[in-house]
């Protein structure tokens, strides 16, 4: 009987050490990196080398995934819908655009400062979008973003109005990497800037904080009911979100020497909410794939059809969202499993 | 002994004209196995609602531990020790088992706003998640999306969630309802195995389960605490009967 017994207790300690670790393993799976990840790095990288004609757009292309992958961090993580987030871009461009232009030419000292100066915005404005649904959200973000613009517009003393900044040029990064005429410089530098703020926002993606950013998106009742500040959450996410979306517009203030008056347009924030539509939310690589897609069909069609490009890109956004709306959410659910090394698979 | 851990002085809310919750004044004892019954509309699950911060009184006040916490978001009321279960399920569809559960765990530890470690680096943190899922007979699934699960499973995660939090007050609105009738048991032995400071607050329909668990009844008729005692008291009370057990009897 004793035997038995001393068996059982054998066998549940068996089952017991094999559960606990598959815990451990499946927690990790989780975070672990998608190949579709690696085949994204390496495309970007090998672009550098197989179409050195492009580096201007490839240079737009990277600018603009990092602008809407801060996005999906308070679209796609906390659910939190904006249609200003160009403020924290334009703000970023203009803070890089003076900075060069009266204070330092130094770019990577260029981003840090626009971080930071968007980032304060971001924490500031970021109490005006906690209360509401998202219809008030699109308005106060709406409201904000066009605030932005006027400003930008009016104090031409300091921006150059409607003629924009322009009579800086950036010296080499870290006083080394000399930016050159064909824009390689500005693509190899755009892309380790992109690499270095999707490598933080995916660490952040899957801490114990981007879960609960997503609980709150999800169920923001029962996100409450286990303890999850929400507001503190967002407050977070929206000023981090404001730092990356800043870094994205000084990036392009300082790849171009110029800073329009365009880079606070409405139609900038429309435009990253349309590529995330395009690739998808709540995984940030669809800010990197929409980006692609969004500027490659842009591109191609002002080609064809110069006068009405704008007609093209609304109807493919209508049929994109009639076709899958759960497609919205992530795309790469439809490749299949091995591509997309989903978390459940076995 | 007679330590009152949950109270409320005259709470009401109004919906418009329509009184959901009607001037209760409600007693809790620490370590309490306290029932709330009442015929459907009766309010509970409003009253549950103003106790947790899901909604907010129109009138009155909820004392937990003897202090004020009215005006306390959910998620405080949580920290403080307060915490439910819903009648439906309120869970994160797109979340594995194993995902809610660790982060119900590592906010109650405080670690929730850590954003620069992965959370498949809090070892601790998992190894209590399969623990606590393994004792909701959720191993199995611990890595299944949520929404995929069968309704039994989703039921018996949203009991484990709550207890995720070690709450030392649980309310419990009607936890057993579409719980298969095998795994009932095991739901039902796992809440009243909870240790014996730990206070619950019982909604539920099922007569036989309310009168082998709870130790005191209230009874709550449009809004209002209609009668309050002892199992024996209630079940005995024919006021009661009339309003409530003749339903089912």
């Amino acid at each position: 009987m004793s035997l038995v017994e001393q068996e059982d207790a054998g066998a549940l300690a068996t089952t017991d050490a094999a559960t606990d670790s598959r815990a451990a393993r499946l927690m990790k799976r989780r975070s672990r990196i998608r190949l579709y990840e690696v085949a994204i790095w390496i495309a970007v990288i090998a672009a550098y080398f197989v179409l050195p004609s492009k580096m201007l757009i490839l240079t737009e292309i990277a600018i603009l995934a990092l602008f809407a992958v801060s996005l999906d961090l308070v679209l796609g993580f906390a659910g939190i819908v904006s249609l200003g987030h160009a403020a924290f871009f334009g703000l970023g461009a203009y803070v890089a655009g003076l900075l060069a232009l009266h204070f330092v030419a130094e770019p990577v000292t260029g981003l840090v400062v626009a971080g930071l100066i968007t980032g304060l915005l971001g924490f500031l404005t970021s109490f005006l979008i906690l209360r509401g649904s998202d219809l008030t959200r699109l308005m106060t973000t709406l409201g904000i973003g066009l605030m932005m613009a006027e400003l930008a517009n009016q104090m031409a003393w300091l921006t150059g109005g409607a003629d924009g900044l322009s009579g800086f040029s950036l010296n080499p990064i870290f006083g080394v990497f000399e930016f050159d005429l064909f824009g390689k410089t500005g693509y190899v530098y755009c892309l380790v800037v992109l690499f270095l703020g999707v490598m933080i926002m995916r660490r952040i993606a899957f801490s114990p904080f981007g879960l609960s950013l997503k609980a709150i998106k999800s169920n923001a009742m029962r996100a409450g009911m286990i303890a999850v500040p929400a507001r503190k959450r967002i407050v977070t996410a929206y000023t981090i979100a404001a730092v990356f979306a800043g870094v994205a517009g000084a990036l392009l203030a300082q790849t171009t020497s110029f800073v329009s008056p365009d880079v606070l347009a409405f139609h900038r924030s429309a435009d990253v909410l349309m590529v995330l539509t395009i690739g998808g939310t709540g995984y940030l690589y669809g800010g990197i794939f929409g980006a692609i897609l969004f500027t490659l069909v842009k591109d191609a069609l002002s080609i064809v059809t110069p006068q009405y490009w704008m007609f093209w890109i609304g109807l493919i956004l209508v049929v994109l969202v009639l076709v899958g709306r759960e497609r919205l959410n992530r795309w790469v659910d439809y490749l299949p499993k091995r591509m997309a090394g989903r978390e459940d698979d076995r | 002994m007679s330590e009152i851990v949950l109270e409320t002085r005259g709470l009401s809310r109004r919906f418009g004209a329509f009184m959901a919750t009607n001037d209760v004044s409600l007693k809790v004892e620490r370590g309490a196995r306290h029932a709330l019954i009442g015929p459907n509309g009766a309010g509970k699950t409003t009253l549950i609602n103003l106790l947790t911060g899901v909604l907010p009184p129109s009138e009155g006040q909820v004392y937990l531990e003897g202090e004020d916490i009215t005006g306390l978001a959910s998620f405080r009321r949580v920290k403080r020790g307060l915490t439910r279960t819903f009648q439906i399920n309120q869970l994160f569809p797109e979340f594995t088992p194993l995902e809610t559960v660790c982060l119900a765990i590592t906010e109650r530890q405080g670690v929730g706003h850590s954003l620069w470690s992965t959370m498949a680096g809090y070892g601790r943190v998992i190894e209590e998640a399969a623990s606590l899922l393994e004792r909701f007979g959720l191993a199995s699934v611990m890595g299944e999306r949520t929404s995929i699960l069968p309704y039994g499973k989703q039921r018996l995660l949203e009991i484990a969630l709550a207890f995720a939090s070690r709450p030392r007050v649980l309310l419990l609105d009607e936890p057993a309802a579409g719980v298969p009738e095998d795994e009932r048991h095991e739901v039902l032995s796992i809440v009243s195995d909870l240790p014996k400071d730990v206070t619950v607050l019982l909604i539920e329909h099922d007569m036989d389960l309310v009168f082998s668990f709870a130790s005191r009844i209230s009874v709550l008729v449009a809004g209002a605490v209609f009668a309050e005692g002892t199992v024996a008291e209630i079940s005995a009370d024919p006021r009661v009967k009339a309003v409530y057990l003749g339903e089912n009897a």
